[in-house]
């Protein structure tokens, strides 16, 4: 007996000893990034994760005297995965802090274990309004869906459009998009004809472009997953509405950078609202586009890639605030109010809601050089986020 | 409502052409390939890659698109498939979920996660009028095509002398080899020729159902309908279920948005209840 109690307690000591090197350690901060890189939003996740590499190999990867390591796993897509792994990182990996989540269902899958453990989470793709709210560790480098299709209903209302079709993916991001882009857009006097959603998983949007067609609007207002969005453009063309004199407005993931080249001729002169064009002209973005294509194969960033590159800028700059110290109290403090020059343009972290505030711009598809591009031509200055403005 | 017609006859065309592969090895060779959009997903791709690196004719693509499908078809056929042909349907289901998945990872290893987009020939795209109905160019086009090979397959099926040897390998495999009919290569051909025409449909389907390395799980479910509703002992069958299941679908979320794609389950449901065999059964077995 006496002997399987002091195996126990020799045990005991030697797991203390384990515990306390890491502890010695300190001198290395473990970022846990957890994207979608398999599964059918790998994109997303390709993209994020170069953006973070492009920042880290602009930046360095040592702030404020302490070491940066990237820890970056998969979860496919799917929230329980997101949500495992992310304990499993902090739990087994000593990730001081998470970033990432390509989704929102995902990002609100971590909710839990970021407000439980105390570990700031840094959203890099999510666009629900609601995600900050989920728990006060987490911020956003992002943009949210009402914050970029509420602008879009203040332009189309003060450039002669008066009935609009909204047409968007029936889940989260969609509803939001609709929302918000209804409001404005009927408060500042227009009219909404019909609102359409469409399953996430539609293979075929004939029957939705006929029901827009036949409703004869001005415009019809769209928000799709970047994928979707690009064969929706296509089949939006041959179906002639454009021809029969409905314009295409939309959210700017329909006309994703990434893809946007190979949309061809159906995706010139669509007006779209965002926070990022790989286009926008600026000192900044020209040494990010460079850096980036030099680092992925000459692969566009897109404005998936920015929220990576600025989640890594938010954690940079935040651990100089605080002089290494990571602590979720600590880092959340030094996170709110935060601003810097992003290549999207200014953004600051909004103090009470950690959202991020920043310029949205409406583009339109033009062809620059040979190349399909976002051509920013208006910008709505330092938005925040509308939706949390409002429950205030 | 005619152009809504006319464009669920094109999605129901398209539909068949990937399913009705699925439909021989099925039904005639009675084994469950869940792999088959994996072949048509590998035809799509053959077309992406010619098309936008290569900068070949769409109408080159179509038939490259069928022959590497079937090739990839008659290699994974006679290396992997014949082993499985007596093994129970789990077994049959296990192997080939694992092939599709393999298929997607390694898809999206070499070419990317990212939606893969193809610029058709200008005299394809857009639409015209048919005494005042809009009518989709690219779908007039895939109907035809689809129209031409269905009757093709029914008429090798039902009256060529290879549609026989197929049809007695089925039925009784050790009387037919008694019969001095080879079987295992009817069976490689008849694989393969089902492979080909899936990726025939994956390449025309990449300009309206999109393609990414997801394809293989995103269709399945389509196939399974299309093949449980219109049985699989017949051509015709599995024709017809296409057809419905594509205007159902295309009618249902014109004219009822809100509970749109449920109208195709609901379909199902019903017709599994009233025909379990499928529209044309010879019974069951």
């Amino acid at each position: 007996m006496l002997n399987r109690r002091m195996l126990i307690a020799a045990a005991g000591v030697a797991l203390s000893c384990l515990a306390a090197i890491p502890a010695a350690a300190q001198e290395t901060i473990k970022i846990g990034l957890i994207l979608p890189m398999t599964g059918p939003f790998a994109s997303t996740g390709r993209q994020v994760s170069a953006g973070v590499k492009t920042f880290m190999a602009m930046k360095g990867d040592t702030v404020a005297g302490k070491k940066i390591e990237l820890v970056i796993r998969d979860d496919a897509g799917t929230a329980d995965q997101t949500r495992r792994i992310a304990q499993e990182l902090v739990v087994n990996d000593g990730a001081k802090v998470l970033a990432g989540f390509g989704l929102t269902p995902l990002a609100m899958a971590v909710a839990p274990v970021a407000t439980q453990a105390k570990i700031p989470s840094v959203v890099m793709a999510a666009g629900t309004a609601s995600i900050t709210k989920a728990s006060e560790y987490i911020t956003r480098t992002s943009g949210t869906l009402p914050q970029y299709s509420l602008p879009v209903g203040t332009w189309a209302a003060a450039n002669k459009i008066r009935k609009v079709v909204t047409l968007v993916s029936d889940y989260g991001p969609g509803i939001d998009a609709e929302k918000w882009f209804t409001k404005e857009f009927k408060a500042k006097g227009g009219e909404i004809v019909e609102a359409v959603r469409v399953p996430l998983a539609n293979p075929d949007f004939a029957p939705f472009l006929q029901r827009v067609r036949d409703a004869k609007p001005d415009a019809v207002f769209v928000f799709l997953p970047s994928g979707a969005g690009s064969l929706f453009m296509k089949q939006f063309a041959d179906r002639g509405l454009a021809d029969a004199g409905i314009k295409l407005i939309a959210t700017g993931d329909v006309t994703d950078d990434d893809i946007l080249n190979s949309m061809g001729k159906p995706a010139i002169g669509t007006i779209t609202g965002h926070f990022y064009a790989t286009a926008h002209d600026s000192p900044e973005n020209k040494a990010y586009v460079a850096a980036f294509k030099k680092a992925n194969s000459d692969m566009r960033p897109n404005f998936m890639s920015v929220g990576g590159y600025d989640g890594m800028a938010l954690i940079y700059a935040a651990l100089e605030k605080t002089k290494g110290d990571v602590t979720g109290p600590a880092f959340m403090a030094a996170v709110k109010g935060l601003s810097w020059t992003s290549p999207r343009g200014p953004v600051s972290i909004d103090p009470e809601t950690r959202d991020i505030i920043q310029n949205i711009y409406m583009r339109e598809v033009k062809d620059v050089n040979g190349e399909l591009q976002n051509v920013e031509f208006q910008t709505f200055k330092d938005l925040k986020d509308p939706e949390k403005a409002e429950a205030k | 409502m005619l152009t809504i017609l006319f464009d669920g006859i094109a999605y129901g065309m398209l539909l068949f052409i990937l399913a009705c592969g699925l439909t021989v090895t099925l039904g005639l060779m009675n084994f469950i390939n869940l792999a088959h959009g994996a072949f048509a997903m590998a035809g799509g791709y053959v077309t992406v890659v010619m098309m936008n690196r290569y900068g070949i004719s769409f109408y080159w693509c179509l038939p490259a698109a069928f022959i590497v499908s079937a090739l990839i078809g008659l290699l994974l056929e006679r290396t992997l498939y014949q082993w499985l042909y007596q093994a129970p349907h789990l077994d049959q289901v296990l192997f080939s979920i694992g092939i599709v998945f393999m298929a997607i990872a390694a898809t999206d290893y070499f070419m990317g996660g990212q939606q893969q987009l193809i610029n058709l020939p200008p005299e394809l795209s857009g639409r015209m009028d048919v005494f005042g109905v809009g009518v989709g160019r690219y779908r007039l086009f895939t109907i035809i095509v689809c129209a031409a090979l269905a009757l093709a397959l029914q008429l090798i099926l039902s009256k060529t002398r290879f549609g026989s040897r197929l049809r007695a390998a089925v039925d009784d495999r050790r009387v037919a080899m008694g019969l001095g009919i080879n079987v295992p290569l009817v069976f490689a051909l008849t694989f393969a020729f089902g492979s080909g025409l899936a990726g025939l449909g994956g390449a025309m389907g990449a300009e309206i159902l999109g393609l990414d390395p997801n394809f293989p799980l995103k269709f399945m479910i389509y196939f399974l309908i299309v093949v449980s509703v219109g049985g699989t002992s017949t051509v015709s069958g599995p024709f017809l279920a296409a057809l419905l299941l594509g205007i159902a679908d295309v009618a249902g979320k014109y004219y009822v948005p809100a509970i749109g794609p449920f109208v195709i389950y609901a379909l199902m449901i019903v017709m599994l209840i009233v025909r379990p065999n499928g529209l044309f059964s010879r019974g069951g077995r």
